[in-house]
């Protein structure tokens, strides 16, 4: 999932401050998941920015909402006109989120009240890592099911860099080395022939470095027909 | 030959090769590389010019290694991946080879988050193998990663670097295999201290006939007191200093006279090691000792070689 971490509350208010009228959106999705946009942080960042903007006597009328999906323009439309009737939303979705709301009211300021991270798994309560930068070709089957473009600092693609020291990564002592770590899975399934292949230079271009990607699944678009008969029914 | 640079001929002609290290400064002064090529003149066959070592802004290695060149010493520019992709690695090279470097060496670079600029982005579009790779391609098929033909490609003489202190141990003579593969010609392995463990590391590199396909130069770095060594020993991820010496430097008398007695002792053990063809003196900010190291290790006077 989608890992954020909410943004402290000075650099929020901050942001906030020059509107008298606020609406936050919080998502039902990953971000209630990662503790950091769901119901719960909404009502209590509403709560806190009321009580500072109280303290520091300004008047700021503030409101939290949630919604299923940020990143679905159906979802968000539930609450376009809690958006509309204010000077500012904070979103407390992913960036995916915020700028859905964004795209769909250009005109109106939508600000971030997070900040989004990763593509993370929760490793125990409360601690997510990452595991993947979305690069657009998967390689986990020749590397034991550990991705080193997203676990290596280096994303290495040959193997431990030489500052591999203790099976821990050079950049952060508390970090396993994302090819220790495959060379241990590699061992246990008795394929660490692929230890020893040469992997040749990688085509980023299937990742951001491409420029902004845009995946289409061309059997599931609607025919302009049925575009037609949505549109109706709305 | 493949670069016909100076080292390559030392190695090819089976003599015990000698390569130092010149730090460039962390300024826009070429004098300290001046004044290091001229004290280090004749004293060792090659001179490595590190590249942003540390990830710490210093004087371009292409540059540095231009500068050394006119006092009549060689070069063996470092490049690492950390702050070029493929296109900037490919078009160094060329730059390089046009300006007379024929030894260039291959890493992949100490992350940015060690050295004074880390808020960087790091690159690392390639990775030490596949930029051996792609060197290799160049001088031998003169062509380019991306698959054009490059007319006048450039010779160079290529090295890698190996640590056989670093995890996983039982996997790093594979690593060195690896890049073989990917064209290495030579390799620097990390500084050593634990003898044994070197030794047990050259004896899967002769096993697998490593030793005859890549010349390897092992690593020394002269200690100035036990304080460096406690923090390579430490602070250094990927370097094994073992107690003794760690003792041995804390007990002496006279530390830096120790550190390039234990130096010496330590050459004497790998001029005679089967399969090292020479070593690599990392004298970090200590670069007048140098001399004294190679006379008194008897790797005087070195090879004059046209």
């Amino acid at each position: 999932m989608i890992v954020a971490k909410r943004k402290p509350l000075n650099e929020i208010a901050e942001m906030l401050a020059p509107y008298k009228k606020v609406t936050v959106v919080g998502c039902r999705s990953c971000v209630a998941i990662c503790l950091a946009g769901g119901e719960k942080e909404v009502k209590m960042l509403v709560s806190a920015l009321k009580l500072k903007a109280k303290k520091e006597g300004r008047k700021q009328h503030v409101e939290g909402f949630v919604v299923e999906r940020q990143c679905e323009k159906e979802c968000v439309a539930e609450v376009q006109g809690k958006i509309l009737d204010s000077d500012v939303t904070l979103s407390m979705a992913c960036s995916l989120g915020a700028q859905t709301i964004g795209d769909m009211y250009p005109k109106h300021l939508t600000f971030p009240g997070l900040n989004t991270g990763i593509f993370g798994v929760p490793e125990e309560q409360g601690v997510w890592s990452e595991k993947c930068v979305g690069c657009g070709n998967c390689i986990i089957h020749t590397t034991g099911g550990i991705c080193p473009i997203a676990r290596c600092a280096k994303s290495m693609l040959n193997g431990p860099c030489g500052g591999s020291a203790n099976r821990k990564c050079e950049v952060n002592l508390e970090v396993d080395c994302a090819w220790a770590a495959i060379y241990d899975r590699l061992k246990l399934q008795n394929r660490l022939d692929l230890m020893e292949q040469l992997t040749p230079a990688k085509d980023w271009s299937t990742s951001h470095a491409g420029g902004r990607r845009t995946y289409v699944r061309e059997d599931a678009k609607l025919t302009p027909h049925q575009k037609k008969g949505k549109e109706a029914v709305q | 030959m493949k670069a016909g640079s100076n080292l390559e001929k030392v190695f090819e002609s089976g003599q015990f090769a000698v390569t130092a290290e010149i730090g460039p400064p962390q300024s826009a002064n070429p004098g300290p590389l001046t004044h290091h090529a001229k004290m280090l003149k004749g004293y060792a066959d090659a001179f490595n010019l590190t590249d942003n070592q540390t990830a710490v802004v210093r004087l371009s290695s292409i540059a540095s290694a231009v500068i050394i060149m006119r006092e009549g010493v060689e070069p063996v520019i470092q490049m690492t991946c950390r702050d070029r992709n493929r296109i900037a690695l490919q078009s160094d090279l060329f730059g390089a080879a046009a300006l007379g470097v024929k030894n260039v060496l291959c890493l992949t670079g100490d992350h940015h988050i060690f050295g004074n600029e880390k808020a960087a982005k790091g690159v690392f579009d390639l990775d030490s193998i596949v930029e051996l790779q792609v060197f290799d391609a160049l001088r031998t098929g003169g062509k380019q990663l991306g698959g054009e033909l490059v007319k006048d490609p450039p010779k160079m003489y290529l090295g890698c670097a190996e640590n056989p202190f670093a995890t996983p141990y039982e996997w790093r003579a594979t690593r060195l295999a690896k890049k073989a593969a990917a064209g290495a010609d030579f390799c620097q392995t990390q500084a050593i201290f634990d003898m044994n463990m070197f030794e047990k590391w050259m004896d899967e590199v002769r096993s697998r006939g490593l030793d005859k396909k890549v010349h390897i130069l092992a690593g020394v770095i002269p200690m100035k007191s036990a304080g460096a060594a406690r923090y390579m020993k430490n602070k250094v991820p990927g370097m094994i200093v073992p107690n003794d010496i760690v003792d041995r430097m804390k007990n002496a008398k006279d530390a830096k006279e120790e550190g390039i007695k234990l130096c010496i002792e330590q050459i004497e053990v790998l001029k005679n090691m089967k399969g090292v063809h020479g070593v690599h003196i990392m004298a970090v900010a200590w670069e007048e000792m140098v001399p004294r190291i190679v006379k008194e290790a008897g790797l005087l006077p070195r090879p004059a070689i046209p």
